[in-house]
């Protein structure tokens, strides 16, 4: 680990990498997470819908259910256990191939400091931009919920854009915005950790990526507890 | 000069390699030869430091290389070309960037130079061509040229080569043998050769090292090699037709062995 964060030797060639990481990880990830969280999006305003059959509560309270449960949960935790499974297969098994075809003992052969220059872009990329993709996913499930009402008049459009606008806290964002960027340094700093030191041939870059997958899932999992127990 | 002295790797309490000593000269191809699992890779990595041996010495000139401190070991190590089994060039490089990579670490050129001298070590190796294709677009015996280009990319002192013509035709084999014993006897390199090629050995071998189960069984010249009597060395090199051919023509030991 402290390999890592050591002082990079050549700032060129690592922003590179740094750019090179940003679009494999975080940009490719756009059109996945936003076709989930429209999809999401959409099915949280007919769920709320059916749960809200009391003639008293006004229609506007569905649109600011599903604002809730999108910011709160799904675009932050959600949305990091899908990128677990993205991300971080990607991740340890490029990392995890590179160390079993002596790619990584060739970097360290030629005095390249390997933990560096190829962990450290990956985690900087996705800690960094991957509440960038929370966000979005936040605007896409809000306009999940808005297509399934003008498509199907469930409710009035107007009752929806009420609710979405109704007692909003700016705080659950940043509480989002927060959870997201620490699920992202585990989900990197994991995989990529099993990755990095895989042994036992391709059957052991496999193994490597499910552990990853599974181990930086439990994580996201406890800290989203005990980050929700401070934050909130 | 390399001296290794009493060398031993263990993995889970077995021996892998063990009490190997040996000394490597410059301006010489130096062979390790031995069977599949008999410890070369092992011994190797272990000489370079990718492996940390548990007993023993190594030495590069009069400095002992295993017990330096990391940020040393680097210094050391950039006076070092490596060839690995598989080639290991990086996938996310094309082949010219390959070659530039160590360039770009510990080279104070400007990227012009850079380029050029990627351009003269691709050309060295008779690939002038294939700069801007990735690893994946070229073919075995490219790659393994692609990897003495960039091992020699920072004109290194010492050369170390795993089986760099496992897997390929004899004629590049022969190619690829004698661009290494060019380069080795052009720059006054140390280099070390793994290989479990016979024909490599008489080739291009200045010096050779047989390693039996993790030990040193027999040393001397490819010349020495056909008359020796060591009785596991012959098993190993007459498991081959054409060298007990050679030996019969040579005539010396009984040849009906194998
Ligand atoms: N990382 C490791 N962990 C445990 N055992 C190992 C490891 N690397 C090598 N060995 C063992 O050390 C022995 C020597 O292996 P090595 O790779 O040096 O063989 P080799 O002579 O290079 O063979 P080949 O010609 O097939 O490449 C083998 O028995 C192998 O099982
Ligand atoms: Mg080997």
């Amino acid at each position: 680990m402290r390999q890592v964060f050591r002082k990079p030797e050549r700032w060129r060639l690592l922003a590179r990498q740094f750019f090179n990481e940003t679009e494999k990880l975080v940009i490719n990830s756009i059109p996945l997470i936003a076709l989930i969280s429209v999809f999401i999006g959409a099915v949280l305003v007919i769920q709320t819908a059916n749960n809200m059959t009391s003639p008293l509560l006004p229609k506007m309270y569905i649109g600011y259910m599903a604002r809730e449960s999108l910011i709160l949960e799904f675009c932050s935790t959600m949305v990091c256990l899908i990128l677990a499974g993205k991300i971080g297969s990607n991740i340890s098994s490029e990392l995890g191939t590179m160390r079993i075809t002596e790619q990584i003992d060739a970097m360290e052969m030629m005095g390249v400091n390997s933990a560096n220059f190829l962990v450290m872009p990956k985690m900087m990329a996705t800690t960094l931009f991957n509440p960038l993709l929370t966000l979005m996913s936040f605007i896409m499930g809000l306009l999940g919920g808005y297509l399934l009402i003008e498509l199907t008049g469930m409710i009035k459009v107007s009752d929806y854009l009420t609710g979405l606008r109704f007692a909003f806290n700016g705080y659950y964002i940043t509480y989002s915005l927060v959870k997201t960027a620490v699920f992202s340094f585990i989900i990197s700093s994991v995989s990529a950790y099993y990755g990095y030191w895989a042994e036992g041939g391709s059957l052991g870059v496999g193994r490597s990526a499910t552990k990853a997958i599974v181990v930086a899932s439990a994580l996201i999992l406890i800290f989203n507890l005990i980050l929700t127990r401070i934050m909130l | 000069m390399i001296t290794v002295s009493h060398l031993s790797k263990y993995f889970d309490g077995r021996p892998a390699v063990k009490d190997i000593s040996v000394k490597y000269l410059p301006g010489q191809c130096s062979m390790i030869i031995g069977a599949s699992g008999s410890g070369k890779t092992v011994l190797l990595k272990s000489i370079v430091g990718l492996l940390t041996p548990e007993e023993g010495e190594v030495m590069f000139g009069d400095t002992v290389f295993n017990r330096l401190p990391d940020e040393e070991k680097k210094k050391t190590r950039s006076r070092m070309g490596m060839l690995f089994q598989g080639s290991a060039l990086f996938d996310f490089a094309t082949a010219k960037e390959n070659v530039m990579f160590p360039l770009e670490f510990f080279s104070n050129m400007s990227r012009r130079e850079k380029s050029d001298r990627a351009d003269f070590c691709l050309r060295r190796v008779g690939l002038e061509d294939i700069g801007n294709k990735y690893p994946s677009e070229l073919s075995g015996g490219m790659q393994k040229r692609v990897g003495i280009a960039r091992a020699i990319a920072l004109n290194p002192q010492y050369l170390f080569c795993d089986e760099p013509n496992s897997g390929l035709d004899p004629q590049t084999s022969v190619m690829i043998d004698r661009l290494i014993q060019e380069i080795t006897r052009e720059y006054n390199i140390t280099t070390v050769i793994n290989t479990h090629d016979m024909n490599s050995v008489m080739e291009i071998g200045d010096k050779v090292v047989f390693i039996y189960k993790g030990e040193k069984c027999w040393e001397g010249s490819r010349h020495d090699i056909l008359a020796s009597d060591n009785r596991e060395l012959e098993d190993f090199i007459f498991a081959s037709g054409m060298a007990r051919e050679l030996k019969t023509l040579y005539g010396s030991g009984n040849p009906s062995r194998g």
